[in-house]
């Protein structure tokens, strides 16, 4: 933070102190930072939890956790900082802030305090859920160990403890914070584009940006409907859960992905705008159908709200339900396909050059489509008897929304690393980090699904000796990832420490948005004259 | 025998040479295994499913391989082009970019292809669902009870004859091998026993938190949800042991509560009827184990909160 502080010195305008600029900070350049540095301390965590995971899984038998309830614990807190505390923070918040209003020339966010408030509901948010680790769960064992679903009755009755109270408390807070910057993004991309700039002119970046926090908007209410019903089914003796009480312990799985499908393309879709922008920066060539790149992110969107019940194929529903969301969710496949092969065209033609972002893009739409075609599979509810819960749908989603989301941050890392701070990070270093990270993610994740067909459940804590094999070629992946965390984070401190200037636009004719036009790092204030844009 | 076949086969499909290598070096560690090949559980190295042995499943088989060549050659397609992209058009080998930004020829083929491809997934997708609700008329129902962490059986139909099957442990609550050489951690004490040829409807409840029934050879999966009692059904038409393992997340012993169906002769089935009767006759579920008391007590107390 410091180091930031001290690059953005160079500049002349006038700044406030640190504490005015980083705890009431209304900057939506310094509120993106303050998100990034946010969702790095997240990733870290939820990263050493993952490491649980994996450690625990390296062999049958329980490895390095005495009580099983803890590995529950810890798929549990990895799932819900990954998504809530590290690729949200960074995606969403943090690139969101730091470029939309650079791409779209306007001086700042439409609502400057409303944008400080986003961000600091936040780390209290992380704080109740690190807590809820601390404090009792099901009797007599410590923490919520209910998955990031929190299926009741396991997380009502099955958890006595306070722990569950945390967790949907900090989901509480994320979840406001997060309604709290949709409103303030779809206000900024609809009121303060620069003149000339029309929506269909916009950047793609804003377009997902603008699409993402319309799913917000929407679906985490319902979010927050659902886990307050959870908390009065707890503490205050309702039953909306309760079939003891005339409930139904499935509405709340309705209600839950009911937000939690549209969430994963909240967690996706601005990867898919920034990728749009690092394919054609290093193609040297403007996106390849621009309006169909826009209205395929669109359509996910609509249609990521009525498939929801796809994650709920064997809860019992009735065979014309599997039928409609069988047929839905096939849609999505379509406005996906458009995207794959517009990325493509983009490259067809194109003049290339593989600097690390560029690599993180191209291996995003690798592991995408790896991810996508699994995900086809899994949209059939027959063979989703065979799937479902198993470590199969795990790799399906790490491939897509979680190492694909995951690849879409560190492309748009690299790419904007020299805007944000005005340094350039060693190539040779970006590179290796790709090349382990590609390694080790692919190593821990695609023996998955091979353990997935053999019937291997997820969230199991121990598994028969059969599994031994795949699931200790998994934790070696998940090794070389680790190894690939730290050259990343050994090339952001030699990057803070070399301070090679990077220049205004180091990538050269092809990147062409706004946010290049000024200086690395930017000045505190932006865009003080509108920019006209032809 | 036929599962490590299968796997073999699959992994053509998904890795091309790769698989077949990998194959072919792990074939002496999977001939090793043949002296326990009893199917109906998972075998080192799989790659595949596990060998079906229900008509269902078997269709959940043969759609899966047909989905594979499909998403296997779309993949393939994928990356051949961003292969040939990055051959083709990289700097060096081409220097000035073209401006190319629509082609709506190209643009309706992504869109129209993709959409047969859906279209002709979705036939047998259609089929496989609707046999899967089919209910043939039930030769024997079962009604099986989700608890923290084992399940309850019922015999409606033979004097309500109920039973409880719990994991095999030791004394210190580690899982251990069966007598027969059942793995351990699938390993359990009292096998659900079941007719083969013959049409089961199985009942799946539960009676504290979610838990899911599951026999991956049988091509059955469900919920066992409290206050909801959901209905599946399967004809095994090969005698043999089976084994699952709880698919919903219940709690610590998530993992330590396996499903195991032994498939048996319609004499043998007899035999362990008349036994079982005596043994089972209550209807007040039999806990064998001092250990397990301990387990009921939490599972009450859970339920009673």
């Amino acid at each position: 933070m410091s180091t930031q502080a001290h690059a953005a010195d160079h500049d002349h305008d006038h700044k406030p102190g640190f504490v005015k600029r980083w705890l009431f900070s209304t900057n939506h350049k310094d509120i993106g930072t303050l998100y990034l540095i946010f969702a790095m301390v997240g990733g870290i965590i939820g990263g050493f939890l993952s490491m649980g995971i994996r450690a625990e899984l390296a062999e049958p038998g329980m490895q390095i956790f005495s009580n099983p309830h803890m590995f529950n614990v810890f798929t549990t807190a990895h799932g819900l900082i990954m998504v809530f505390f590290m690729i949200m923070p960074s995606l969403f918040g943090g690139f969101g802030n730091w470029f939309v209003p650079l791409m779209i020339g306007a001086p700042d966010m439409a609502f400057p305090r409303l944008n400080n408030i986003s961000f600091w509901l936040l780390p209290p948010a992380l704080g109740l859920l690190v807590m809820s680790l601390f404090v009792e769960g099901p009797s007599g064992m410590n923490g919520a160990g209910i998955g990031w679903t929190a299926y009741p009755p396991h997380s009502t009755s099955g958890h006595p403890g306070p722990a569950v109270d945390f967790a949907i408390l900090s989901l509480h807070l994320a979840g406001a914070s997060s309604i709290l910057s949709s409103i303030n993004f779809i206000t900024t991309i609809f009121n303060m584009r620069a003149p000339g700039m029309t929506l269909h002119k916009m950047p793609l970046f804003a377009w997902s940006i603008l699409v993402t926090a319309f799913l917000l908007l929407l679906s985490l209410p319902v979010l927050a409907g659902a886990i307050t019903m959870l908390l009065t089914d707890r503490n205050f003796g309702t039953t909306f859960f309760d079939p003891a009480g005339g409930g139904d312990p499935v509405l709340y799985q309705h209600l839950f992905w009911f937000f939690g499908h549209p969430e994963v393309y909240v967690i996706i879709l601005p990867g898919f705008g920034l990728v749009s922008h690092i394919i054609s920066t290093f193609s040297k060539k403007p996106v390849f159908g621009y309006l169909p790149m826009a209205y395929a992110m669109v359509a996910i969107g609509a249609v990521g709200f009525v498939v929801w019940a796809h994650h709920m194929y064997t809860a019992g529903l009735s065979l014309d339900t599997q039928a409609y969301f069988l047929a839905a969710t096939m849609v999505i496949a379509v406005p996906t396909g458009i995207k794959i092969f517009s990325w493509i065209a983009t490259m067809w033609g194109g003049s290339l050059s593989f600097p690390t972002p560029m690599l993180f893009a191209i291996g995003f739409i690798f592991l995408f489509t790896v991810g996508g075609v699994t995900g086809v599979v899994l949209a059939n509810p027959g063979i989703d008897r065979a799937f479902h819960d198993t470590v199969y749908v795990v790799a399906h989603f790490h491939y897509t929304m979680s190492i694909g989301a995951l690849f879409t941050l560190f492309a748009g890392w690299y790419y904007w690393f020299p805007k944000m701070t005005g340094f350039m990070y060693n190539e040779a270093l970006g590179k290796l980090h790709f090349w382990m990270i590609f390694i080790g993610v692919n190593v821990t994740f695609f023996p998955q699904h091979f353990s997935g067909m053999a019937g291997m459940p997820r969230r199991h804590a121990d598994y028969p000796d059969a599994l031994a094999g795949w699931n200790m070629v998994s934790t070696i992946g998940a090794w070389i990832t680790s190894a690939a965390m730290a050259v990343f984070f050994f090339a952001m401190v030699l990057a803070f420490m070399r301070k090679q200037k990077a220049g205004d636009n180091p990538w050269g004719v092809g990147a062409t948005t706004l946010e290049w036009t000024v200086s690395s790092p930017p000045p505190f204030h932006t865009f003080e004259k509108l920019p006209k844009v032809k | 025998m036929r599962n490590r076949l299968r796997g073999g086969q699959q992994s053509s499909v998904v890795f091309k040479g790769i698989g077949s290598i990998l194959a072919t070096a792990l074939f002496s560690v999977l001939l090793a295994g043949v002296a326990h090949a009893q199917g109906g559980q998972p075998v080192p190295w799989q790659i595949g499913f596990q060998e079906p042995v229900t008509s269902i499943a078997r269709q959940i088989d043969s759609f899966h391989d047909f989905l594979m060549i499909v998403i296997t050659v779309i993949s393939l397609f994928v990356m051949g082009l961003l292969a040939y992209i990055i051959w083709k058009f990289n700097e060096k080998a081409n220097p000035v970019p073209s401006k190319t930004t629509h082609n709506t020829k190209i643009e309706v083929i992504w869109t129209i292809v993709p959409i047969l491809i859906l279209l002709v997934i979705c036939i047998p997708s259609f089929r496989l669902l609707f046999a899967q609700y089919t209910f043939p008329k039930a030769d024997l129902v079962i009604k099986t009870t989700g608890n923290q962490w084992y399940w309850s059986y019922e015999y409606p139909d033979h004097g309500g004859m109920s039973f409880d099957q719990l994991m095999l442990r030791d004394d210190d609550d580690k899982p251990i091998d069966g007598p027969n050489g059942e793995p351990k951690v699938l390993a359990v004490d009292n096998f659900v026993v079941v007719p083969v040829n013959k049409n089961v409807e199985l009942l799946v409840t539960a009676s504290d938190v979610i838990h899911n029934w599951t026999i991956p050879a049988f091509g059955v999966k469900l919920d066992a949800i409290p206050g909801r009692v959901n209905r599946a059904w399967f004809n095994a038409d090969k005698i043999g042991t089976y084994y699952g393992q709880c698919s919903e997340l219940c709690g610590k012993d998530h993992a330590y509560m396996p499903i195991g169906v032994k498939v048996v002769s319609e004499a043998d089935y007899a035999t362990w009827l008349a036994k079982a009767k005596k043994e089972f006759a209550s209807n007040e579920p039999v806990r064998k184990k001092a250990g397990d008391t301990k387990l009921a007590a939490t599972a009450k107390e859970n339920i009673n909160r």
